[in-house]
């Protein structure tokens, strides 16, 4: 039984001329906090996003190599892209509230895929506010637009959002870098506790985030990666000279 | 203090007060119009009209001094209205092709050319018109309708005015439409949205103030067009009857009549009247859509 839920297969994409991710070979193991670690630019927004095929909306794009999730391609052309992209929740550097209230932001996975009984939406809606830790401060207003939230509790509702169609993966890309350090804290412990019932896929260029919150690390530069492997490994006995450059910080 | 520096305070206290002035200009524009208009019309009060009887009475004979703009002012709003009708949904669908699905080169090509269809002066419209719609009015459209007429028509004037807007508010909403973050695409398909689920649910809610705008102004722009209408539209003083009647908006009475006719006595106050009506009625538009986006701007 393979414990990895998604494998990348010798992925290449380039966008135009512009070759972006070369030779992607990595596994994101099951249930834990793989971190996507590389300087600004690197090509992880891009790793990340060509998993739940939002690639497929670049312009000028080129896709070559495979990706599979629970052993099977998500390119192939039996494969329902939407169903795919449910099963990912994705969150953004900057939080992307709907423009819509506070429920509806929640409600709409759950409207969309057909669910429409008001008081087991009710339920679900204020389930996954209070699994975030949101519900207590918005329970008042939830009829309000979601945009009058702070941005750290916009970013929970967008986790909120995305819990709700029940993915089995969380692509979080940089969720934190907007944020406060406390909002910062508040979401790195949501992830935390999260991981015992998601596989989790985190991006950031910050290493002591990393550190934080690692299971495993996948580390890039310049659209390669340059070595992966369990946290503890990687952080402890780093095989590659630009890895160690970079965990010592002296890099450029 | 050395002279170089002096000098900087000089022309910093000058460009200061360049720019007020400029400021100033661009404010009290529209005050002094709206005044000069107001002073000339109001002759017309002082000597017994009631504002009443000239907004809503159909008798236009200036010679008894009867000043009754009701005509022309069903003219504008129908021409406006239909104009509008025709354009909105052709700008609405290609404006979201253009910004959702559209090949790239494809987007490339039609910037340009919608810019080019935007700067066309609108005589060359109205010749246009005269070539081209008012002999498809009358050879084919009305005689369908089983109608026999001209072809200067206010559905000619409506087609013609729908054709010059249909650039200028497609332009303003491909703006509007870009301005809608990518994340939020994003993050409405990774939520297993479909594409025009993200457009319907998400990119045009995000944009309606936006889009209601462009709208707004179209509409404010359609109001006011004057010469490719005044070309084709007919130009009959009555109340149009149809879509194949002739028809005879505001501005297509004052460029057609300023400076004719002034020995009539309060003709020329008549007119300023009449411009006085297309002033105030785009301002408030332009006013009235102005508040509604900042209400639906803030309910979002
Ligand atoms: N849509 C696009 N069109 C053209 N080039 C792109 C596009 N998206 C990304 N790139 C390029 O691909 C490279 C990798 O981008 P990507 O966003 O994946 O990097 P990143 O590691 O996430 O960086 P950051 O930490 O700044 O978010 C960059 O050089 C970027 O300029
Ligand atoms: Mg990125």
């Amino acid at each position: 039984m393979n414990q990895s839920k998604i494998e990348v297969k010798d992925l290449n994409l380039s966008i135009g001329n512009q070759h972006i991710l070369k030779n992607i070979n990595c596994k994101i193991p099951s249930r834990k906090i793989t971190v996507i670690l590389g300087s600004s630019g690197c090509g992880k927004s891009t790793l990340l996003k060509s998993m739940n095929r939002l690639t497929d909306l670049y312009p000028k794009v080129k896709i070559s190599g495979d990706i599979l999730l629970n052993n099977q391609g998500i390119f192939g052309k039996e494969v329902e892209v939407t169903d795919l992209r449910k099963k990912m929740g994705l969150m953004s550097q900057r939080p992307a509230p709907l423009p819509m209230s506070i429920f509806d932001n929640v409600a709409y996975g759950l409207r969309i895929s057909g669910r429409k009984k008001k008081l087991q939406m009710k339920l679900r809606v204020e389930y996954y506010l209070k699994v975030v830790n949101l519900w207590d401060e918005v329970k008042d207003r939830l009829k309000a637009p979601a945009s009058s939230l702070s941005i750290g509790q916009q970013q929970r509702l967008c986790l909120a959002r995305g819990l709700a169609v029940d993915p089995e993966l969380i692509l979080a890309d940089e969720p934190t870098s907007a944020l406060d350090p406390l909002s910062s804290q508040v979401i790195e412990k949501k992830f935390m506790e999260l991981k015992d019932s998601f596989t989790i896929v985190w991006v950031t260029h910050t290493l002591r985030q990393a550190k934080r919150m690692a299971d495993h690390v996948i580390f890039m530069y310049l659209g390669e990666i340059i070595e992966q492997g369990p946290a503890e490994e990687f952080f402890n006995n780093p095989q590659h000279e630009i890895t160690k450059n970079f965990l010592n910080g002296s890099f450029n | 203090m050395t002279a170089l520096s002096l000098k900087r305070i000089y022309q910093d206290k000058l460009n200061t007060v360049v720019m007020i002035m400029a400021l100033t200009l661009v404010i009290t524009t529209p005050l002094i119009i709206f005044a000069s208009l107001y002073t000339k019309s109001s002759m017309l009060f002082a000597s017994d009209h009631s504002l009443w009887d000239l907004l809503f009475s159909s008798a236009w004979e200036p010679t008894k001094g009867k000043f009754g703009f009701l005509p022309f002012i069903i003219s504008s709003i129908e021409i406006t209205i239909l104009s509008v009708i025709i354009a909105a949904p052709i700008c609405f669908l290609v404006a979201i092709h253009l910004t959702q699905y559209a090949k790239h080169w494809f987007v490339k090509i039609m910037y340009p050319v919608t810019d080019i269809l935007a700067g066309i002066p609108s005589v060359v419209y109205g010749v246009w018109g005269i070539l081209v719609v008012v002999p498809l009015v009358s050879d084919v459209i009305a005689p369908f309708f089983g109608i026999q007429t001209t072809g200067y028509t206010l559905l000619t004037g409506a087609i013609v005015l729908s054709i010059m807007i249909i650039p200028f508010i497609l332009n303003i909403l491909i703006e509007i439409l870009n301005t809608v973050p990518f994340e939020l695409t994003e993050a409405g398909l990774s939520l297993g949205s479909t594409r025009w689920q993200v457009i319907k649910h998400i990119i045009l809610k995000k944009a309606k103030p936006g889009i209601i705008s462009a709208f707004g102004l179209g509409i404010a722009r359609a109001f006011g067009e004057t010469i490719a209408v005044l070309m084709v539209a007919g130009n009959v003083i009555k109340i149009p009857d149809g879509l194949f009647s002739a028809s005879y908006p505001l501005p297509a009475l004052i460029a057609n009549n300023y400076g004719e006719m002034m020995s009539i006595p309060l003709y020329d106050s008549a007119l300023m009247f009449g411009a006085l009506i297309l002033f105030v009625t785009i301002f408030l538009f332009n006013l009235v859509s102005r508040i509604v986006i900042y209400r639906l701007e803030r309910s979002l």
